[in-house]
C-alpha cells in the first residue's frame, strides 16, 4: 500500500513582490547608481525582481545617514527606549512570519518547513533576546559604549537569520548598521527594512544596500564604518581581514567549516542518523557548520551506513513551498556548479558516490542528497567546503583517532559527537578545535548561545551574551 | 487478521533460545540495545507531525484509519446491549454511506465476546479480547491463562495481553518472556497483541526493550497502552516501537504489528500516526493486519473528516452515530 | 438624563479564577480624599491557604517553560497594561492621590519595568550562572534556578508601581507567587490581577489577595509549603517584621526583608530583587573516555 503525500503548496498569496526594489537609506527606498541586477527563484528560475545596486556613493550615503542617525538619535538614547524598538521588531516579525517565511523560501529555494519553523521564529528570537541586553549592558561585562557605525555583509544561505544576528545586537548595543545581503537573496532584507519603517525606527538606524562583492567591497572599505561584520567565505573574510589591516575598525568574521560529525558505536544510533541527515541536508547542506564529515567508528559502520541510506530514500527533494518538502533547491547555478565539480573529484579521486532515488525538477537547480563513502583525508572532497547536500563519510578506529581526524582541517567551526557515554562527550568536546560542538544533536542554534569558529572558520562570536563584545567598547 | 504469519525464521529460534537462557543473557541483550535519545525521538515524533496531508492523500489516509480501528470500550458498566451496538458500528461505521469501510476489530472484555460475535458473524470484522487480568496484569499465572483461553473458546480470534510490569521494571525478564510465550501459547489460533503499558515503563530506553522482549517471545503486535493510564499513546513512543518492529524484520525476517491506544482522539492525530508508520518503518506497515488504532471516539471524527471530504463542509457530531 | 454606571465587583484572584473571599467578608477601600471607592474582597487565612495550593500546583509548568517564553509572556503583560494605561491610570489617580500626570508617568514606569524584567528571563543564567575551572577532570556547572513558592506582601503606598517592582522579579525567573496588596490601596491590584488573566500568564501562578498583610502574613510566612517570602509589604513596622522572620525560620524561608520605609520605587531595580529568590545549584560530570 502506497502513501502518496498529495502536493500541499504554501500559497504564495502572502507576498507581494513588487517588479523593482531600490536601496533603503536614511528611512526610505533610492534608485541605486549602479546597473540593477535581477534576483531569481532558484527553484524555477523565474525572474523575481530587479533589485538596484549600490555604487560606492550610494554606499557613501548610506553610511552618512547611519553616521548621522547615530550621533543625532541613536546614541543619544536610553538604552531601555533602544529595547522598546526592538521588542517592536520582533512582534512584527512574529506577526508577519509567515509572509516573510513564504519570502524566504521564494528566493533562497529553501523547504518552507524550515524558513517557517526555524529561520523566521530564530529571527524573532534573536530581535527579542537582544531587546533585552540594551537596557543591561553594564551587566554584560563588555563596557556600554557602542562603537559607531557598523558595515555588515551577509550571505545568501539564511537571508533573513544571518540579518538578525547581525543587525539586533548591533543596534542593541547602541551602534546603527549598513547592511548588505547577498546579491541572490536581497528581497527578506527589503521587507525588513519595511518592517522598521513599520517600527517608527528613526531613519537611517538601520540602511540596506544591495549589490554583489564590489558593494560588499565599498562598504567594508569606506572610512566612515567603525565596525566591519561580515559572514560568508573564508577567502572574503581573510580579504576583509586584509582591506582592514592598519585602521580602527573592529572586525568580526564567520566563516567556512568542514565540520566532523563523530558517531561512536555505542551512540543512541537512530537519532544519530537523524542527526547525520540534519547535519548535512538541513537547508540543502547551505550551512557553513554543516556536519559534512561523518567520522564514524569503524565497527559500527556498516550498519550506520545502511541506516543512513534507507533514512535518505525518504528525504522528499522539491518544491520549496510544498510543505512537506525536506530539501529544496540550490541556491544558484553557481553554487550548483561548485557542489557538482567537487563531486566529480569525489568519484574521479574514488569515492564511492550514492544519491537518494529521487526526481528532481526539470527547472531550477537541483541536487540530490548524495554520501560519498570510502573517503580518506586525502580526498578533496573531505577537505573542501562543498556547501551543498553532499556528505563526506570516514572511519576511525579510536577515541584519538576520530579527535586527530576531526581537527585535521584548516577550519574549526563545528563538530558533533554522539554516544550515550557523558564523560565522552565532554572529553572529546575538550578536544575539539572547534567553535560549537553539538552532542548528540546538531546544528541547533539559540539566540542566547554563542556561535563562531576557532582557525579559519573566523573569529568573534554571535549570539549570547558573548555577542554583545563585538558592539561594545 | 488474515495475512498468515511468516513461519519462524531458524535463526530467530537461535537466537531466542541464545538470550533466553537465563535472566542474565536476557538482560545483557535487552541493554545492549542502542539507547534512544529521547530530546531526538521526540523532535524526530515532532518533525513528522508537522506533514500537510492533503486531498487525495487524506481521503487515502482517513479510509485506511477506519479500517485500522480497533473499536474498543472497556468500561465496568459496558452491557450486552452496549457492546452489540458497537458491533454493529464496527461493521457499519456510517449508516448513510455504503462506501465506508468497517473498522479492524471490536475489543472488549472476554466476558462480552459471545455477545459480540453474535451480531458480528463472519463479517470479517475481528473481535479481540482483553486478557491476562487487564489492565494492571496483577493475577497469578494460571487465572492469566485461563482468563486467555476462555476469551479464545468465546469466539475471540484476538488477545490484548498486558505484560507484568512489576516484574519488567524489577528485571525479572525472563518471566515477562515466559509469561507472553505461554498466553501465546494459550492462544492457539487467536493472534497476540502484547500491551506495555507505556505509560509505567515511562522511558524510551525500557520501550525498546520491552518491544524487542514481546518480539522474541511470539508477539504478533506490540501495543503501548491500556487506556486506563496516562500518557497513553503518544507519537514518539509509537516511533520508538515502529523502529523495532522495523530493526527486528531487519534482523529475522519476521513481521510485527503495532497497535498505539488511548488518547488517539482525532483524525488529525491518526494522520500523525500514518506517517511516523510510512516513514519510519515504511509502507509494509500500512495496513490493518500490521497496524491498529485502539479507540472509540477516533472513529466519528475519522467520519466526520471523512465526510467534511465527500460535502465540502464542516459537518457535526449530531450527524454520526453514538454508541 | 445622565446614564447610572455599572460598578465593578473587585474579587481576588487564585489559581486564574476570581473568587471572592471564602469567609464571605469584605471592607470598605476609600479613595485618596477619604470618600467611598468600593468594597473588596478581605482574604482570610483561607484564601491564602488555597492560594498557596494553587501556587504550588503552577510552580512545575511554569519553572518549567523555557526562559524565552516566560519573557515573551512578561512582556505581553506590559503590552496589555499599555492597552489600558488609561484605566490604570485612573487607579492610580483615585487610590494614591496623584495628578493624572503623575499617575501617568507612575503607569509608564510601570510597564517599563516589566519589560525591563523581561528581558532578564533568559539573561540571568547567564550573568549568575558560569562554568567552575575545578583542579580535576571534572565539568561543573552553576546555575540559578527558583526557589519555588514565594509569598509577597506588596507595598503599603505604592499600589501599582511597587506592586510590579515586586511581583516581577519574583516570577520571571520562574517561581509562582501569593501576593497580599496594599490593604488601603488595593484597587489597582485587582485591575493587575484581571491583566494577568488576559495575558498568557497561566493561572495559579501569580495568586493576588486583597487584605491586611498583619493578618495573613503570619499564615503566610508560617506556611511550610511557601519557600521564601518579601516583607516589603510590613515597612517601617519592625516588630511585625521580626515576628515574620521569626514565623518563616520554621522552614528556613528565604527571606526578603521589610526596609525602614518604602523604597523609591522609580529607581532601576539592582539584581537581588531576582536572586534573593534564587538557589544555585552546580553540577558536577568527569570528563573521560
Amino acid at each position: 500500500m502506497v502513501f502518496e503525500y498529495a502536493p500541499a503548496p504554501e500559497s504564495r498569496s502572502i507576498v507581494d513582490i513588487k517588479p523593482s526594489y531600490g536601496l533603503f537609506i536614511g528611512g526610505e527606498f533610492v534608485d541605486g547608481g549602479g546597473t540593477s541586477f535581477k534576483t531569481v527563484n532558484p527553484a524555477t528560475e523565474e525572474v523575481l525582481a530587479e533589485v538596484a545596486e549600490a555604487d560606492s556613493d550610494d554606499v557613501d550615503r548610506a553610511v552618512k545617514a547611519a553616521r548621522k542617525a547615530y550621533d543625532k538619535v541613536w546614541s543619544k538614547l536610553s538604552g531601555a527606549e533602544r529595547a522598546k524598538y526592538l521588542y517592536r521588531i520582533a512582534r512584527i516579525i512574529q506577526e508577519r512570519s509567515r509572509e516573510l517565511a513564504v519570502l524566504e523560501s521564494i528566493d533562497n529555494g529553501k523547504p518552507i518547513k524550515e524558513s517557517r519553523d526555524v529561520d523566521v521564529p530564530l529571527v524573532a528570537a534573536h530581535f527579542f533576546y537582544y531587546a533585552g541586553w540594551a537596557d543591561k549592558l553594564a551587566y554584560a561585562g563588555f563596557g556600554t559604549t557602542p562603537l559607531g557605525v557598523a558595515g555588515q555583509v551577509i550571505p545568501w544561505n539564511f537571508p533573513l537569520l544571518m540579518l538578525a544576528w547581525k543587525i539586533a545586537p548591533a543596534l542593541a548595543c547602541g551602534n546603527t548598521v549598513v547592511l548588505k545581503p547577498a546579491e541572490t537573496t536581497p528581497l527578506t532584507a527589503l521587507l525588513f527594512a519595511e518592517i522598521c519603517q513599520q517600527a517608527d525606527l528613526p531613519p537611517g538606524v538601520v540602511n540596506i544596500v544591495t549589490g554583489a562583492g564590489a558593494t560588499g567591497q565599498a562598504l567594508v572599505e569606506h572610512e566612515g564604518i567603525d565596525k566591519v561584520a561580515f559572514t560568508g567565505s573564508t577567502d572574503v573574510g581573510k580579504a576583509i581581514a586584509r582591506a582592514v589591516a592598519g585602521t580602527e575598525k573592529r572586525v568580526t568574521l564567520e566563516l567556512g567549516g568542514k565540520a566532523a560529525n563523530i558517531v561512536f558505536d555505542d551512540a543512541p544510533i537512530d537519532q544519530a542518523v537523524e542527526g547525520i541527515v540534519n547535519g548535512i541536508f538541513f537547508n540543502q547542506g547551505h550551512v557553513c557548520c554543516a556536519g559534512s564529515r561523518l567520522l564514524v567508528q569503524e565497527n559500527v559502520a556498516d550498519e550506520v551506513l545502511a541506516r543512513l541510506k534507507r533514512r535518505m530514500a525518504t528525504l522528499r527533494v522539491g518544491d520549496p513551498l510544498d510543505k512537506n518538502t525536506d530539501v529544496g533547491a540550490i541556491n544558484s547555478a553557481a553554487q550548483l556548479a561548485r557542489i557538482r565539480e567537487l563531486s566529480e573529484i569525489g568519484a574521479a579521486e574514488g569515492a564511492e558516490a550514492w544519491s537518494a532515488p529521487c526526481d528532481l525538477p526539470t527547472q531550477g537547480y537541483w541536487f540530490a542528497p548524495t554520501v560519498f563513502t570510502g573517503v580518506t583525508q586525502a580526498h578533496r572532497i573531505a577537505r573542501e567546503e562543498i556547501f551543498g547536500p553532499v556528505l563526506s563519510v570516514l572511519t576511525f578506529r579510536t577515541p584519538a583517532e576520530a579527535v586527530e581526524k576531526a581537527n585535521n582541517t584548516p577550519y574549526g567551526l563545528s563538530a558533533g559527537v554522539w554516544t550515550e557515554k557523558g564523560s565522552r562527550i565532554l572529553k572529546i568536546a575538550d578536544k575539539l578545535r572547534a567553535g560549537v560542538v553539538w552532542a548528540n544533536t546538531f546544528n541547533k542554534f539559540d539566540p542566547t548561545s554563542p556561535f563562531g569558529g576557532y582557525k579559519e572558520s573566523g573569529y568573534g562570536r554571535e549570539g549570547g551574551r558573548h555577542g554583545l563584545e563585538a558592539y561594545l567598547r | 487478521m488474515t495475512a498468515t504469519s511468516p513461519t519462524r525464521a531458524a535463526d530467530l529460534d537461535g537466537v531466542v533460545s541464545d538470550v533466553t537462557r537465563s535472566d542474565a543473557t536476557l538482560r545483557r541483550f535487552l541493554h545492549g540495545l542502542p539507547g534512544v535519545d529521547q530530546v531526538g525521538a521526540e523532535a524526530r515524533a515532532a518533525g513528522l507531525g508537522t506533514r500537510s496531508i492533503k486531498t487525495t492523500a487524506k481521503a487515502f489516509a482517513l479510509d485506511l484509519a477506519i479500517r485500522m480501528v480497533d473499536l474498543t470500550t472497556l468500561e465496568g458498566q459496558d452491557t450486552p446491549g452496549k457492546v452489540r451496538a458497537l458491533a454493529a458500528k464496527a461493521m457499519r461505521p456510517d449508516p448513510a454511506d455504503p462506501t465506508c469501510p468497517s473498522t479492524a476489530a471490536v475489543c472488549v472484555y472476554p466476558d462480552m465476546v459471545a455477545d459480540v460475535k453474535q451480531v458480528l458473524g463472519d463479517s470479517g470484522v475481528h473481535i479481540a479480547a482483553v486478557a491476562t487480568a487487564f489492565p494492571s496484569g496483577r493475577a497469578a499465572m494460571d487465572i492469566k491463562l485461563a482468563d486467555t483461553r476462555d476469551a479464545v473458546e468465546a469466539g475471540a480470534d484476538e488477545i490484548d495481553m498486558v505484560i507484568d510490569r512489576g516484574a519488567f521494571l524489577a528485571g525479572r525478564y525472563l518471566q515477562v518472556f515466559e509469561e507472553i510465550a505461554a498466553v501465546r501459547a494459550a492462544c492457539g489460533d487467536a493472534h497476540l497483541k502484547v500491551i506495555f503499558e507505556t505509560g509505567e515503563l515511562q522511558t524510551y530506553d525500557n520501550v525498546r526493550r520491552a518491544s524487542w522482549l514481546a518480539m522474541l517471545a511470539g508477539a504478533h503486535f506490540i501495543k503501548t497502552s491500556t487506556g486506563k493510564v496516562q500518557p497513553a499513546a503518544t507519537l514518539p513512543v509509537t516511533l520508538v516501537m515502529l523502529e523495532a518492529v522495523r530493526d527486528f524484520r531487519e534482523t529475522t525476517g519476521q513481521m510485527v504489528g503495532v497497535k498505539p491506544a488511548g488518547g488517539i482522539r482525532t483524525a488529525k492525530d491518526a494522520i500523525k500516526y500514518l506517517v511516523v508508520v510510512n516513514e519510519v518503518a515504511g509502507s509494509d506497515w500500512l495496513d490493518p493486519d500490521w497496524f491498529r488504532f485502539g479507540a472509540s471516539t477516533l472513529l466519528n471524527d475519522l467520519l466526520m473528516q471523512r465526510t467534511k471530504m465527500t460535502t465540502g463542509r464542516y459537518s457535526g457530531p449530531d450527524y454520526f452515530t453514538l454508541d | 438624563m445622565t446614564r447610572l454606571d455599572v460598578r465593578k465587583t473587585y474579587k481576588l484572584y487564585i489559581d486564574g479564577a476570581f473568587p471572592r473571599s471564602e469567609s464571605g467578608h469584605s471592607y470598605q477601600v476609600s479613595d485618596a480624599a477619604g470618600r467611598f471607592a468600593a468594597n473588596a474582597a478581605l482574604a482570610s487565612r483561607k484564601d491564602a491557604r488555597d492560594a498557596v495550593v494553587a501556587a504550588r500546583k503552577a510552580f512545575g509548568g511554569w519553572s518549567g517553560r523555557t526562559a524565552y517564553n516566560r519573557a515573551q509572556v512578561l512582556y505581553r503583560v506590559a503590552e496589555i497594561m499599555e492597552d489600558r494605561r488609561p484605566q490604570f491610570t485612573d487607579a492610580v489617580v483615585l487610590a494614591e492621590g496623584a495628578s493624572a500626570g503623575q499617575a501617568g508617568r507612575i503607569v509608564d514606569t510601570a510597564i517599563d519595568r516589566l519589560v525591563w524584567y523581561a528581558g532578564w528571563a533568559d539573561k540571568l543564567t547567564q550573568v549568575l550562572g558560569n562554568a567552575n575551572p575545578v583542579a580535576g577532570p571534572y565539568f561543573n556547572l552553576s546555575t540559578p534556578e527558583p526557589t519555588g513558592v514565594v509569598a509577597v506582601l506588596a507595598p503599603q503606598e505604592s499600589s501599582l508601581l511597587g506592586l510590579v517592582s515586586v511581583v516581577a522579579p519574583v516570577i520571571v525567573t520562574g517561581n509562582t507567587t501569593v501576593v497580599v496588596s496594599s490593604f488601603a490601596r488595593p484597587l489597582p491590584a485587582v485591575t493587575l490581577a484581571e491583566v494577568l488573566a488576559t495575558s498568557d500568564v497561566p493561572g495559579g501562578v501569580v495568586n493576588l489577595l486583597t487584605g491586611d498583610a498583619a493578618s495573613i502574613g503570619p499564615w503566610l510566612a508560617a506556611h511550610m509549603d511557601v519557600n521564601a517570602i518579601d516583607l516589603t509589604g510590613v515597612a517601617g513596622r519592625p516588630d511585625l517584621a521580626t515576628q515574620l522572620e521569626v514565623a518563616a525560620a520554621d522552614n528556613l524561608k528565604r527571606v526578603r526583608r521589610a526596609p525602614s520605609a518604602e523604597p523609591d520605587w522609580a529607581a532601576e531595580p539592582e539584581l537581588d530583587t531576582m536572586t534573593d529568590f534564587l538557589e544555585t545549584k552546580t553540577v558536577w560530570h568527569p570528563i573521560g573516555l
